[in-house]
Order: structure tokens, then sequence, then C-alpha cells
């Protein structure tokens, strides 16, 4: 690891103090406190109705009044956006402004530099998530006063985990783009695709592929309307941001048991309260493996690629 | 080839292909320690592939180099903890200071950054930059950029500096500013120092030897005064000479010299073809017949001779 530190430390100094982190984390704020606030206004209004149920907290971050979508929705929708603007560049704008070459012949392994950048972009991720979910309880704190419980902070810590899984991955995706890719344009607009690709079209035609594959009717039996839900499920899970927003619903919600469908007689006999943290866990775990999964191939391919590329002025 | 186990810089039989088209093809160079060598040769002649491979950023397709009795290939860190490299076009983060851009280069090369920031005041000091140190590189002009490039380089005090084209595209006064850094430098701390350019005039200035390098051959190298003689020696040459006043008998007794083949008139210059080196003859009797000598050169002497006969037989 000879070399990794002094890289690592000049691009966590560049993001922080680069103008797009700003803007980022700008928008972010914007977007994290309004929805807050929206959903802490609601919560105010029926929190006396809604007493048994418990794990007030963790609605400021999932309830919607309908004006809003809720912080967790602006995460999966807006995380890619900052993971993307994290990676574009990091390689080909140093290979475009000459900075590449120089900074291999010091004597650093060549590994240190991708590295060094996925590790100071993976930190600067987690700070911003870190410290917007910590304005974001602060603040949903002081409107409605509910103090979480260990259980809700702990799933809060692991909403937020997740969050920088996902984050990750389309930083990777984007590093990736810009070993590939000699333009910055060309692996911004690439990685824009993929983002617009994942989180619109890719659930749309999941339903359609799911019609012409398992084809249903209007009064079709539960078996094939079961086989036809799990196909159009499997499918759009090809989206990392379906994944994101299946694990967070089970990390958010104790009272979701399973992310598939489920039948009304499998609910006979079950108790309506809530999981333990540990058993959402569980539930949300594939998915998490999954976008695990999904970001290290990426930084393996980037990595393997960008070792075997040749480094010509 | 001088130099033998000595040479600091020594390749074998170095080659690299792309492909089907090789860039370097059976390249034998030594360098030896403490010279300046002056590698010449058109675009695309492999210059830069062959700098990348001695730096092992690039790997050969057959052949060794090794530089300070470390290969280049296998222990590349050995090579780059000796060896500052300026590469052709060098860039820097542009929204960092040329003192944070050498400062990067500092802790890249684990040197303490007390002992760090001193040698950096002193090479910005050096290089003239000193005003601009605290500056954003991005605001710097070429010619600017190219001297932070040689500051750079001297950051790690290094053994061997490679310059890839360090004079391309600044001024003549910057040429000369960069070129003689380039000198005092070697000659000071006694680092050898391996200069490619296409540019021979620049470095006619400064090398102590140069080699010929087209289409991934080196086709002669030598000391520059020499290597016209080597290459040119025994071979038909041309005379320019200027004279006044330029009479017509002059031009016959000129003619008559033994090995002169013919004389031309061109202007006021006279152009004479001979078979041999013919200078102390002709000039002999230019002072002789009471004529004033206002000019006078062999053609085909001049490293310029020697690389355009190169690169037109290519």
């Amino acid at each position: 690891m000879f070399g990794l530190l002094p890289v690592f430390r000049k691009e966590l100094a560049d993001h922080l103090s680069g103008r797009r982190f700003m803007i980022l984390f700008a928008l972010i704020c914007v977007a994290g406190l309004s929805a807050t606030y929206v959903a802490a206004q609601s919560i105010r209004g029926d929190v006396s109705g809604d007493r048994e149920s418990g794990f007030v907290f963790l609605k400021l971050f999932t309830a919607s009044s309908g004006v809003l979508p809720p912080f967790v929705s602006f995460i999966s929708f807006l995380g890619p956006l900052i993971g993307l603007a994290l990676g574009f560049d990091s390689i080909n704008s140093e290979q475009a402004r000459g900075t590449l070459s120089r900074v291999l012949s010091q004597p650093i392994y060549r590994d240190s530099i991708i590295n060094g950048k996925f590790l100071a972009g993976m930190v600067t991720i987690g700070l911003m998530l870190l410290s917007i979910g910590l304005l974001l309880g602060g603040l949903g704190l002081r409107m409605i006063g509910v103090p979480p419980t260990l259980e809700e902070v702990l799933r809060l810590i692991s909403f937020l985990g997740l969050s920088v899984v996902y984050v990750a991955f389309w930083m990777s995706l984007s590093v990736l783009f810009s070993i590939l890719f000699r333009q910055t344009a060309t692996s911004a607009l690439a990685g824009m695709a993929i983002w617009i690709f994942a989180i619109f079209f890719l659930p749309m035609l999941a339903g359609i592929a799911t019609d012409s594959l398992v084809p249903m009717e209007q009064d079709a039996p539960a078996a094939i309307q079961l086989q036809h839900e799990e196909m159009r499920q499997m499918l759009s899970r090809v989206s990392p941001s379906t994944l994101y927003q299946e694990a967070t619903i089970a990390m958010l919600t104790p009272h979701i048991r399973t992310l598939g469908p489920i039948l009304l007689e499998q609910t006979r006999g079950m108790l309506p309260n809530p999981l333990s943290w540990t058993q959402s866990l569980l539930v949300a775990w594939p998915h998490v493996v999954g976008l695990i999964a999904l970001t290290l191939i990426c930084f393996a391919i980037s990595y393997i690629s960008f070792m075997r590329q040749e480094i010509r002025a | 080839m001088d130099g033998g186990a000595a040479a600091y810089i020594d390749t074998v039989g170095l080659t690299k292909k792309y492909g089907d088209f090789t860039a370097v093809d059976r390249l034998n160079l030594q360098v030896k320690e403490g010279e300046i060598f002056g590698l010449l040769g058109p675009n695309g002649a492999g210059k830069t592939t062959t700098i990348l491979m001695m730096l092992g950023l690039t790997e050969p397709t057959s052949g060794k180099v090794r530089v300070a009795g470390f290969d280049s290939t296998r222990q590349p860190l050995d090579v780059k903890r000796i060896v500052g490299y300026l590469p052709d076009n060098v860039g820097f983060y542009e929204d960092l200071t040329a003192r944070e851009n050498l400062r990067y280069t500092a802790s890249l090369n684990f040197l303490r950054m007390k002992q760090a920031d001193k040698r950096i005041d002193e090479l910005l000091e050096k290089v003239g930059l000193a005003h601009a140190a605290d500056q954003k590189a991005g605001s710097f002009s070429r010619g600017m950029r190219q001297r932070l490039g040689v500051a750079d380089v001297m950051v790690k005090s290094p053994r061997l500096v490679v310059l890839d084209e360090p004079t391309l595209g600044i001024d003549p006064d910057g040429v000369r500013h960069v070129l003689e850094l380039i000198s005092s430098m070697s000659r000071e701390e006694g680092i050898t120092v391996l200069l490619s350019s296409h540019l021979l005039h620049q470095v006619q200035q400064v090398c102590d030897r140069v080699g010929i390098f087209v289409k991934g051959r080196l086709m002669a190298v030598g000391p520059i005064q020499t290597l016209g003689q080597q290459i040119m020696d025994g071979k038909p040459t041309t005379i320019e000479v200027q004279a006044e006043p330029l009479t017509d008998q002059l031009v016959a007794d000129v003619q008559k010299t033994d090995g002169v083949v013919s004389v031309q008139r061109s202007g006021g210059m006279l152009l004479i073809s001979c078979q041999t080196d013919l200078r102390k003859q002709i000039a002999e009797k230019v002072i002789q017949s009471g004529a004033t000598l206002h000019y006078f050169r062999v053609q085909g002497f001049g490293l310029e001779d020697i690389y355009m006969k190169y690169f037109r037989e290519e």
C-alpha cells in the first residue's frame, strides 16, 4: 500500500474543498430538510392516532404527506447523482491534464492511485450522508419531541450504511467509466444514461418483459398471479435503485416481514408486531449483499483496466 | 560503445511493438553518469515510448533496460525513486497552488515535510517562480508551467532527470531559461540528464552527446561536433561562400582547385560542390584574391543537415 496515504489525503481534500461537493451537499440538504419538515408536520398531526405502532422517529425519514416524497426516496433518486459527480472525471481528467503520468512517475504503486481515489470517495460519501442524517435527526427531534429508541438508532445507522454502499456503487461505476472513456463528457453522459435507465426505464421494462414471459389474464388463478409478480420483482431488482429502495423499506419499517409477494393464507396466525432490528436486517440482507457485490464488481473491473492501461502522455 | 558496465542507462535490444507497429526497434543505448544526453528525432520516432520503458511505465515487448543498475521492468519503484521525469505537456492540479503541487510530489516521495518545504522554496527561487509560489497552477502560462515542471522533477533530488520535449511550445526566452536551468543543475549536482527533442538547435546548446532516433531505430550516437564528421566524412559536400568583391577571376580560380566539381553563383553567394572537405584550400583562395570573406559554411556538417539527411532517407 505504498503511496496510498498521500493520494487518499489529497483526493479527500479535493473532494471536500471542491465546489462540486458544496453544490451536492446544498442540494441534498435542501431536499432532506424540506422532506423531514413536511414529514414532521404530518407526524405531529396524527401522532395521537398512531401511538401504538411506535417508531415515530423512523417515520421522519419515510413518511410523506403527498406534497413531497420522503427523504428515503430523495436519496434513492439523488444518490446516483452524488456518486456520479464524485467519480466521473477521476481518471480521465488527470490523463487529459497530464498529471497522471507525472504522478505515476513517482515511486508509488500504480494501484495506490485508484485505491486512494476510491477510499477518498467513500469517506466523502460517508461524511456527507452521516452529517445529513444527524442534521435531519436533530431537526426531527426538535419538531416532534420524541427521542429515538436504541432500536431506531440502530436502524438509522443501518440505513445510512446502506445509503453509503448505494452511493458508492454509483461512484465506482462512474470511476469505471472515467477509465474506459477518455473524455470526461462521455463518461458523465454514460453514467447518467445508466442512472436514468435504472431509475425510470428498468421498472417499466420489467413490467413489459414479465407480461410476455408470464402472460396473465384478468382473472388468472392465484398461482399465475404470484408467479407474475415474482418475475416482475426479480427483473426490476436488476436495478440497484430497486435493491436500495426495498432494502431501506425493510430497514426503516419494522413491520415489513418480507419483500416478496405474500398470500393472505400465509398471514393467518401471524402476530402483527414489529420485527427486531436483526430480523429486519435478515430480510434486507440479500439486497445488501447484492449492492455490495455490484460495487465490488465495478471496482474490480476499474482496478484491472486501470492497471493494464497504457500510460501515454 | 563507450560506457559499457559504467553506463547509467543501459538498454539491450529494447523493443516495443504495438500490434504490427514497431515503436522501438532493438535499441542499444548507453548513457554515462553525469552527462547530458539528447535523444533527437521527429515526432513518432519512439522517443516517448523509450522513456516510458526506462521508467517502467510501459513494458517492453523484448529486451532489457537498466537504470543505475535497476531493471526498470522488475524494479520500477527503485528506478522511480532516483529518476525525475518531466513528461511532455506536463500538467499540474489547476486548483492547487504551485507550492501545493510540489508538496504533493514531495509527499508521494515520502519526504519529510519540513525538509521538503525548504527544498521547494529553494527550487521555486531557482526556477524564478518564487513570486508565484502561492498562485494557482491553473493561472500559469506555458513557460511557467514548464519551469514549475523542472522544479517538480528536482523535488525528490534525483540522480537522473528525464525530460520529454522540455522546450515544446514555449517562447525563445523561456527555452533559454529552461535549458540553462537544466544544464546548471546537471553541472552543480552531477545529475545525469536525458533530454528528448525534435528541436535540434536547442539540443545542440546543452547536450554532451546526442543520439539520432528515427522510426524506432538509433541511427547515430556521439558528440555533436564529431557526429557530423563521422557521418559526412569522405562524402561530397557543398561549401557556401560569401565574399566581397566576388570577381569572375575568383570564381574561375576556385573552379580550378582539385576536387571541385562545380561552382554556382546564387545571389551574392557561391555554392561550391566538392568531392571531399576542401574548406582549407577554398578559404585560402578567397583570401589570396584580396577579397574579404563574409560567410563560410559547409553544408552537411551541422546537426541540421545530419538530421535532414536521416529524415529524408526514411
